[in-house]
């Protein structure tokens, strides 16, 4: 069950979102970036189907990395997400997305900025906020211990608050959480938070060949 | 034989240049002259009306300048019914970026949004380019106040002072001689009416002559603003740099 959040600090975005990829009743994966950096100073969180998640955030990376090209000016954070609501809107009447999201943002002047978006294009600037099953519960929590201006490391007790309240609530709650932040120093990775040790960015187990061509025989 | 390469705007002729559009240029050079002037906190644009006859009823009070969005304007010389298509373009370009970043579109990517408009009709064929120079005067959070030139080429320049029209070269070079960086508005203002005044063919100004705009930023609400000169203003500016004199005594500019 998918769930994504988010919470402007002092000077700082934090996005969470968990990593499960789920078909039915199966778990695909469990080690799935949700939170894509789109470029230097903004991240988007996104959930709903996989395969449009995916398609749509890198369409919308890939246009704002087009408009710094082409203009040698960065789009702000806000003129990005009124640019993907546009996109969105756009699609909705053709060819939808299913996709929700939240998109994190740091600007030069304007300081950290945090926007949500639903699946039929709604959009909000919300200084916190969550998507999707979690978000039932990380609302609450979020209700009773965000306050403005707070500092990372408390940014991270809140952010560990929520996933914890997510695991011990939520059926089927999600194996791991990444968390990414946005500050005046560009976008990047925080933390994992999982049940088991970090992935590693080795290869996937190679089935035993002796297995395998056994089996095969079996089948033919 | 020079025909053959006179009368088609895409084909280049054997010496490599592009008539049409090079008497696109000259059309403009004959056209009432246009002068902007970047300063610290803001800019100003001037021009020259050229009143064909007394009868003539102005249907408005600029007809050589346009406001394009809340924070661009451009002072136009050329073809009018050229222009009007062009700022048409441009008003729907501003608008259309409006609508899909909730911001002004910045300064300079509306310039060349029209630019690639008028460059398209100098390579497309069995169109005319058009006869049309712009001077934009434009306010980004960006980069600030921005003055920018275009011509009928397609081409584009950021500038601190610029004259297209009649006389440009005149006006430039004067330009060149007077313009100090840093200016404030006010000796902006000063610097286009001497310009002009001393560019224009016609012996003695006035507000009927004349066109002045400013666009600066109001300092109590942060929002920029365009205005443009009222006659009786603008008649007393004249007076005030000392270009008419006030009384019915004539013309005297030393």
């Amino acid at each position: 069950m998918e769930c994504i959040f988010g919470f402007v600090g002092d000077g700082f975005v934090i996005l969470g979102a968990d990593t499960s990829v789920v078909q039915s009743i199966v778990v695909q994966k469990t080690t799935e970036d949700k939170i894509l950096q789109l470029d230097s100073h903004k991240l988007m969180a996104t959930s709903g189907e996989a395969g449009d998640r995916v398609i749509f955030s890198e369409y919308i990376q890939k246009n704002i990395n087009l408009y710094n090209f082409r203009n040698g000016i960065p789009l702000s954070t806000a003129a990005a997400a009124s640019f993907t609501r546009n996109e969105l809107a756009v699609a909705l009447r053709k060819n939808p997305y299913y996709v929700n999201l939240m998109l994190g943002g740091f600007d030069k002047g304007k300081g950290p900025s945090l926007y949500f978006m639903d699946y039929i294009a709604t959009l909000h600037q919300l200084e916190k906020g969550a998507v999707g099953y979690g978000s039932y519960f990380v609302l609450s929590v979020m209700d009773k211990y965000f306050r403005k201006g707070m500092s990372v490391e408390e940014g991270m007790a809140l952010a560990d608050k929520c996933i914890a309240e997510i695991r011990k609530r939520l059926i089927a709650s999600p194996h791991s959480f990444v968390l990414k932040i946005v500050d005046k120093d560009g976008a990047r990775d925080l933390a994992w938070r999982s049940l088991e040790p970090a992935p590693s960015a080795g290869p996937p187990p190679v089935i035993n060949p002796g297995e395998a061509s056994t089996s095969m025989q079996v089948q033919g | 034989m020079s025909r053959r390469y006179d009368s088609r705007t895409t084909i280049f002729s054997p010496e490599g240049r592009l008539y049409q559009v090079e008497y696109a240029m000259e059309a403009i050079s004959n056209a009432g002259a246009a002068i902007g002037v970047l300063a610290r906190d803001g800019v100003v644009l001037a021009a020259e009306k050229r009143v064909t006859s007394k009868l003539l009823a102005a249907s408005r009070s600029t007809e050589k300048m346009y406001k394009i969005d809340g924070h661009v304007a451009a002072a136009v010389a050329g073809i009018m019914a050229d222009a009007n298509i062009l700022i048409n373009t441009a008003r729907v370009a501003a608008q259309g970026y409006t609508l899909s970043y909730q911001e002004p579109m910045p300064v300079e990517q509306l310039v060349r949004s029209l630019c690639d408009t008028k460059q398209g009709y100098t390579q497309f064929g069995g169109l005319r380019p058009f006869g049309v120079s712009f001077i934009f005067a434009g306010y980004d959070s960006s980069y600030g106040f921005q003055l920018y030139m275009s011509d009928p080429s397609g081409n584009y320049g950021g500038w601190k002072a610029g004259a297209i029209g009649a006389n440009n070269q005149a006006a430039q070079s004067m330009l060149k001689q007077d313009y100090k960086d840093e200016i404030t508005r006010e000796e902006a203002v000063a610097l286009a009416l001497k310009v002009l005044s001393k560019t224009m063919d016609s012996t003695s100004l006035s507000a009927e002559k004349l066109e002045l705009a400013e666009l600066y930023v109001v300092p109590e609400s942060g929002a920029v603003k365009y205005e443009v000169c009222s006659a009786a203003n603008l008649n007393k500016l004249l007076v005030k740099h000392g270009i008419t004199v006030a009384s019915s005594s004539g013309a005297d500019e030393s």
